[in-house]
């Protein structure tokens, strides 16, 4: 199992396809700096093809700075900086999308 | 001592306008001597840096293509390029300089599976 | 740093190596072997020789594995190990060797 860190927002079209299509059964994606706007429910539709089993994640410190908070889907857990660490450390190894 | 780690690199960016292709080579060579099993994958702008023939002093930088073709020197043999991207560019894998597995995303999942340490560049 | 090599200046680095590969000769290499206290044989000038076409098609001085790796292609198995080439050029092969053949320090030589 890996955790993708994803920090690129969606107009930056290659590097989130590439990053979604690399996400396998039971991987972790978690979204960090300017990739978090792919949270937003207007971009939803980059997610329709993922595994159920992929686990999303946000970084709420990012959301915050960018005050979307209150604005991301349900299906993405926030998560502060200990919590990214956590996620780190229970995966076999991070893959990192910028 | 553990088994050796087996590091795949992927490689997304253009050669020559920033630094990321020479210094994904730095750390392949690198992993090289180590003797550690390295795998390069090249996607998205990356497949051209498999364009050989580089001659880039014009540009006052060294070849890249010329230190690639080291690799094998470094028991460095297994290159992949995404085949998609390959589609998207407009090359084939006959474009290519050192031989490439031409994989699609699967195998790509499968690559980063098999691996026990990820860099992308 | 200058190196004197028949009336000529030829500068180096802090460390020795050639600061323009276009200095190199055969009496600089002497020279500079001369100073680490390597007597040059045919064996030694063999595998200078597979040094300098490794730099000129890789463009890079080799770390110790490549290096080996290439000497065993060029000069035959028995000669492309290690401990041939600690003989040769004791201590750093490929950093000394590369010196005498007037390349750069090779850079992912740990």
């Amino acid at each position: 199992m890996a955790l993708h860190t994803l920090n690129r927002a969606p107009a930056d079209q290659s590097c989130v396809t590439r990053c979604l299509n690399a996400l396998a059964d039971n991987d972790a994606l978690l979204l960090i700096e300017d990739g978090v706007y792919a949270a937003l429910p207007g971009h939803q539709a980059l997610f329709a093809a993922l595994p159920d089993s992929v686990s999303l994640y946000v970084l709420q410190p990012d959301l915050q700075a960018r005050g979307i908070s209150e604005k991301v889907r349900d299906v993405f857990t926030p998560i502060d900086d200990a919590g990214f660490v956590q996620l780190a450390c229970d995966q076999d190894k991070v893959v990192s999308w910028f | 001592m553990s088994a050796k780690k087996k590091v795949l690199i992927i490689n997304r960016r253009a050669p020559y306008g920033r630094s990321n292709a020479r210094d994904s080579l730095d750390v392949a060579l690198t992993c090289g001597v180590f003797e550690l099993p390295v795998s390069l994958l090249f996607a998205d702008d990356g497949v051209y840096q498999l364009l050989g023939e580089h001659d880039a002093q014009g540009i006052g930088q060294k070849n890249l293509s010329a230190t690639m073709a080291a690799l094998p020197m470094y028991d460095i043999d297994q290159l992949y390029v995404c085949e998609q991207s390959l589609k998207t560019q407009g090359l084939e894998t006959s474009d290519l300089a050192n031989a490439p597995t031409a994989v699609d995303q699967d195998a790509i999942q499968q690559l980063i599976k098999e691996h026990d340490v990820v860099l992308t560049f | 740093m200058t190196l004197e090599v028949n009336g000529n200046q030829i500068e180096v680095d802090e460390e020795g190596y050639l600061c323009a590969l276009d200095d190199w000769s055969e009496e600089v290499a002497e020279q500079i072997a001369l100073a680490e206290g390597v007597t040059l044989t045919p064996d030694h000038w063999a595998v200078l020789e597979v040094l300098r076409d490794f730099y000129n098609t890789f463009e890079h001085a080799p770390a110790m594995r490549p290096f080996v790796k290439a000497v065993g292609q060029k000069l035959g198995a028995d000669k492309g190990k290690s401990i041939y080439l600690m003989k040769l050029f004791p201590d750093s092969p490929a950093k000394l060797a590369a010196k005498i053949a007037g390349l750069p320090k090779p850079t992912n030589c740990l």
